[in-house]
Parts: structure tokens; C-alpha cells; sequence
């Protein structure tokens, strides 16, 4: 990719930076059965670092309050820096205003947000909703549910052996009854990027609009929602090193301000009677309740640290990693790596013959290596291969290739007991 | 520390790599199918029970070393049991994989071999599947049975 190369002039990337990021993150000091924690868990969630950490108990030691509705000191001091992790998000994306970023609890949620709010009252029976091959199951049960409620269908565009979206089929399968295309932008089973750039341009040539969903992506490559030009991007603060319970939907302006609420409660109102409520503006109108206001903040916080490292320097960093993976496991013997896209980021599946991964992964947790074994919430992908499950490792930006070595060494121990 | 040795002991590769009584049964009475929704193993488990007595057990699947082997040495624990019989060995299993006691089972015989799944809670379920989805074939439940 281009700007690997970029950075690889500028000499961002050394094996140094990893170990000075590294000591930001408490956990990884922890050992397990004895070893050092090697986390290679990333996917699931990533680890978090004290900066995160201290924004949050900074929070609740000195500033907590409810947002948007006090006269006091605090309630002013805990709006003013939930607002400020808003905009923290909208300039981390480039969104065009902070109106565009709405807090949710994740992706998933991010996601039924659409699915009900922008697509339901949309939607006949009979249209369809194009998703990918390689969807997590929060970006196919939404809109499962969303058929079962309007009579739209689902229509799936499939992948090849390596893993690779196949564009051909995506143009044809996309149709006059085609009301959403919703596609991950980097598969959490895989590790394939989707070139989402050529899917918008071909679903906005027809008038489609797109939804993204960056639960993966967002933590391993540079996103800006307007370059891309999509219409809604998705996803969870914890993928990125902020804390669980808060996650992003980012939707363009027009779209949200036609969309109705999707919840109702507590600050989504401008006023209320019992004969007429009026809805706040937006984001506010997305937000019913008081919300996760501590998560925001850290998750502001994080990617303050992200922003700190440089989004160009993780990608680069992760993009080293994986290429000194994929080398250090081709050699093993019996091993079969399980997506295999020309354009891959941080995410290494594979499976072992005659060992299950679960197996794998009781192996190596007794080393200390932390790994993801069975479907990766993403059962279609494991039927399109044939397969139950794989041993997935997947890297963040404190990972180092000795953790690598120790996941390569941690296979051939489990290789090793099952021989016998 | 738990010791991967007391989970994977030579008795459980040998039935994960030459399970027994592992095809279909053509002439089975009862049957079930059973899933780990964690981790997406599979297994049916086919019954030929005439009398009260099990005359035959099998299963097929997909599972790890601890639920093929679990599933393997079930089969081979049922056959010329009563029916009567299977809930209170299924009772001294669940115990034996779940205590904290590490006290022995010797009424369990050879299924004593899984007693190491108890250091490690996350995989109990794999131990426990195979029994799960034999107590569903008894009953001839229609639904696959879950782990959950």
C-alpha cells in the first residue's frame, strides 16, 4: 500500500516504536499460566492504554455530572468535555460537523440504528439489501430482522478462495430494487480490506446509499467518511483502545435530519406534551437517555493517543507484523492460512490439520499467547470455507515480532503434543 | 498453573484420533442433534435402545479433542446400559468436570480420563455436548440441542 512505502522513507516504523508504545498499556505487564501475556486478541478487543484509563477515572473523580440539562459547575464541566470527545471523533473521521456523529453503545448498535431508523420506513417487500460474503454477524442479523418487518430481502455478494470481495458480482447483483448496501470495510474473520472506494462510487452511480461497517478497520487503517463519500460509517470504541459500551455512528446530515428517532426518552425532545413531542436536533434526536458520557470521554481520549502515534505509523507497523506472521507460519508444516487477500491488515486466520482450534487455543493459552478460536461471529464465512472455525491472531499496535515468535513457537508445541 | 497434561491425556488423543462408534446408525430408534453456538461444533448422537436397554450408541460430528473424545468414550460408556441408568451417570460426569474437588470418580471408569477439563471452566462445554445431546436423543427432541 502507498503509504506503507511513504513511511518506510520517512523511517517512522522501527522496532523501537513498538516497545515505547508498548509500555503505555498496563495490561500488558500481566503474566498468564507464568508467561508473559502475549495478546493476540486484538479483533475481539484491544487492550487499553493508561491514557484511557486516567481519562476515565479523572472523569469520575473530579468532573462527574449529567450532560446537557444542569446549571452547576459540574454538569457544565461534564457537558463540555463529552462535547469535546464528539469533536474529537468528528475530526478523527473528518466528518464535516460534529452534528454527524452520534454516541451509540458499538457497531452493533450503530447498525440496528440504520436498519430501523433510516431503512424501515423505506422499505417494501421486495427490496433488497446488499451485504457481503464476509459480514460479522451484526452487520446480517439487523437487516435479517429488518426483512422479517418490511418483506425486504437480503442479497449476499460473494467472495473468491482468497478471500476478496468479487466486484463483478457486487455489480450485478446490484439492482433496481437495491435500497442499502452495507459492507465491512476490513473482514474481522479474514483480514481482507473491502475496496469500499469502488463499491460506494458503483452503489452511488445507481442512487444506492452505503453503510460501512468500521468495527475492524477503524483501529488499522486511516478512515476519512468524506473522501469515501459514504453514507454511514459504524463503529465500537473498545476496537480502538477506549472502553467498552460506546461506539459511533457517523451518517451524513441530510440523512440523519430525514430519519425519525430511534429511541425515545430523555434528551432527544426539544419539548414534550402529551399531545405533541418535538424531537431535538441532531445528534441529540439519536440519543435518547442519559448517555455512556464516561465512555465518550475516553474513547475521546483514545483517540487523542491514536492521533498522538499517527493512524499512518499503526497501519505501517501492523502491516510488518502481519508480513513477518504470514513468513514465520507458511513454514509450518500442516498449517493453511485462511484468507489470503492481496490487500490484507492485521488479521492472521488459520487452521491446523488435525487440531481444532480450540485446541490451538488452550495450547497456547497455557504459553501465555492469547488467540481467538471457533467462528469469529462470522458463521457464513466458516461455511463459504468449509470449515467450523479458526485459530485467529490479530495484532495491535503494541505487538512486536517476539510475540510473533512466540505464537510460531506456542503452534509448534501444540503440533508437538498432538503428535503423539 | 494447570497442567495441559491432566486435560489432554493419551487416553483422549487416542479416541480423537480413532473415535469410536463414530457413523451413522441406520437402524437408531432415537436421535438428536447437538451444537456448541461458541465455537460452532457439531454432533448427532444416534441411539438403538430396545427394552429400556441401550443395545447401540453412535455419533458423527465435528468437534475438538475434548469433545470427540468425550463424545467417543460416551458411546462406548452406553452400550448395555439401562436408560434408567444414563441420568445418574450424566449427574456423576457433570459433577466430576465442574467440582473443585479433585476426589475420585472410579464409578465413572474410563470417562474419569475428561476429570482435567475441571482446570479448565471454558471447556466443559466441549466435554459436556455429547451428554447434553444424548439426554435430547432419549427424549427424541425434534430442536437441536445448544450448550448455552
Amino acid at each position: 500500500m502507498s503509504f506503507t512505502i511513504e513511511l518506510e522513507r520517512e523511517n517512522v516504523v522501527t522496532p523501537l516504536g513498538s516497545v515505547r508504545w508498548r509500555t503505555d498499556f498496563p495490561i500488558l505487564r500481566e503474566r498468564v499460566n507464568g508467561k508473559p501475556l502475549v495478546y493476540l486478541d486484538n479483533a475481539a478487543t484491544t487492550q487499553k492504554p493508561q491514557a484511557v484509563i486516567d481519562a476515565l477515572s479523572s472523569y469520575y473523580a473530579h468532573d462527574n455530572a449529567n450532560v446537557h440539562r444542569g446549571v452547576h459547575t459540574l454538569s457544565q464541566r461534564a457537558t463540555d468535555i463529552y462535547e469535546t470527545a464528539r469533536v474529537k471523533i468528528q475530526r478523527f473521521i473528518n466528518a464535516a460537523s460534529a452534528e454527524e456523529i452520534v454516541f451509540v453503545r458499538g457497531a452493533t448498535e450503530a447498525i440496528n440504528l440504520v436498519a430501523q431508523s433510516y431503512a424501515r420506513p423505506r422499505l417494501k417487500p421486495g427490496d433488497e439489501i446488499l451485504v457481503s460474503a464476509m459480514e460479522h454477524h451484526s452487520n446480517i442479523v439487523p437487516w435479517q430482522l429488518l426483512g422479517e418487518q418490511t418483506g425486504a430481502v437480503l442479497k449476499v455478494v460473494p467472495i473468491n478462495d482468497a478471500g476478496e470481495l468479487e466486484l463483478d458480482a457486487f455489480r450485478r447483483l446490484l439492482g433496481p430494487r437495491t435500497r442499502l448496501v452495507a459492507i465491512t470495510h476490513l473482514s474481522n474473520a479474514l483480514g481482507s480490506i473491502v475496496p469500499i472506494e469502488a463499491v460506494i462510487a458503483l452503489a452511488h452511480d445507481r442512487g444506492v446509499p452505503v453503510l460501512i461497517d468500521g468495527a475492524q478497520a477503524i483501529s488499522h487503517l486511516p478512515v476519512d467518511v468524506r473522501a469515501l463519500g459514504c453514507d454511514f460509517y459504524a463503529f465500537s470504541g473498545h476496537k480502538i483502545y477506549g472502553p467498552t459500551g460506546i461506539g459511533v455512528l457517523y451518517g451524513r446530515k441530510e440523512l440523519l435530519d430525514a430519519m425519525p428517532p430511534y429511541q425515545g426518552g430523555g434528551d432527544m425532545i426539544s419539548s414534550v406534551t402529551f399531545e405533541r413531542t418535538e424531537y431535538n436536533d441532531l445528534p441529540y434526536k439519536f440519543e435518547a437517555g442519559t448517555p455512556n458520557i464516561a465512555g465518550a470521554i475516553g474513547l475521546g481520549a483514545a483517540l487523542d493517543y491514536v492521533s498522538a502515534i499517527g493512524m499512518r505509523a499503526i497501519a505501517a507497523h501492523e502491516q510488518d507484523l502481519l508480513s513477518y506472521a504470514t513468513e514465520a507460519v507458511s513454514g509450518i508444516p500442516g498449517l493453511r492460512i485462511i484468507g489470503t487477500a492481496r490487500r490484507k491488515a492485521s488479521i492472521l486466520s488459520f487452521m491446523l490439520e488435525g487440531l481444532h482450534p480450540h485446541d490451538v487455543g488452550t495450547i497456547l493459552d497455557n504459553e501465555g499467547v492469547a488467540i481467538r478460536a471457533g467462528h469469529h461471529c462470522a458463521m457464513p464465512v466458516m461455511q463459504r470455507y468449509g470449515i467450523v472455525g479458526t485459530a485467529r491472531a490479530s495484532f495491535a499496535l503494541y505487538n512486536t515480532r517476539e510475540e510473533v515468535d512466540a505464537l510460531a513457537a506456542g503452534i509448534r508445541k501444540a503440533q508437538e503434543m498432538f503428535r503423539r | 498453573m494447570s497442567d495441559l497434561r491432566d486435560l489432554y491425556q493419551d487416553v483422549i488423543f487416542d479416541h480423537y484420533k480413532a473415535p469410536r462408534n463414530c457413523h451413522e446408525l441406520a437402524d437408531a430408534n432415537h436421535e438428536a442433534k447437538g451444537h456448541n453456538p461458541l465455537c460452532g461444533d457439531t454432533i448427532t448422537v444416534y441411539l438403538r435402545i430396545e427394552e429400556g436397554i441401550i443395545k447401540d450408541a453412535a455419533f458423527v460430528g465435528n468437534g475438538c479433542a475434548i469433545s470427540t473424545a468425550s463424545a467417543s468414550l460416551m458411546t462406548e460408556a452406553l452400550k448395555g446400559k439401562k436408560v434408567a441408568e444414563v441420568e445418574p451417570i450424566f449427574e456423576d460426569f457433570r459433577r466430576m468436570v465442574t467440582e473443585a474437588t479433585t476426589a475420585p470418580h472410579p464409578e465413572l471408569g474410563k470417562l474419569e480420563v475428561l476429570a482435567g477439563v475441571r482446570e479448565f471452566p471454558v471447556r466443559v462445554k466441549c466435554a459436556t455436548l455429547a451428554w447434553h445431546t444424548l439426554q435430547a436423543a432419549l427424549k427424541d427432541e425434534r430442536t437441536p440441542v445448544t450448550t448455552e
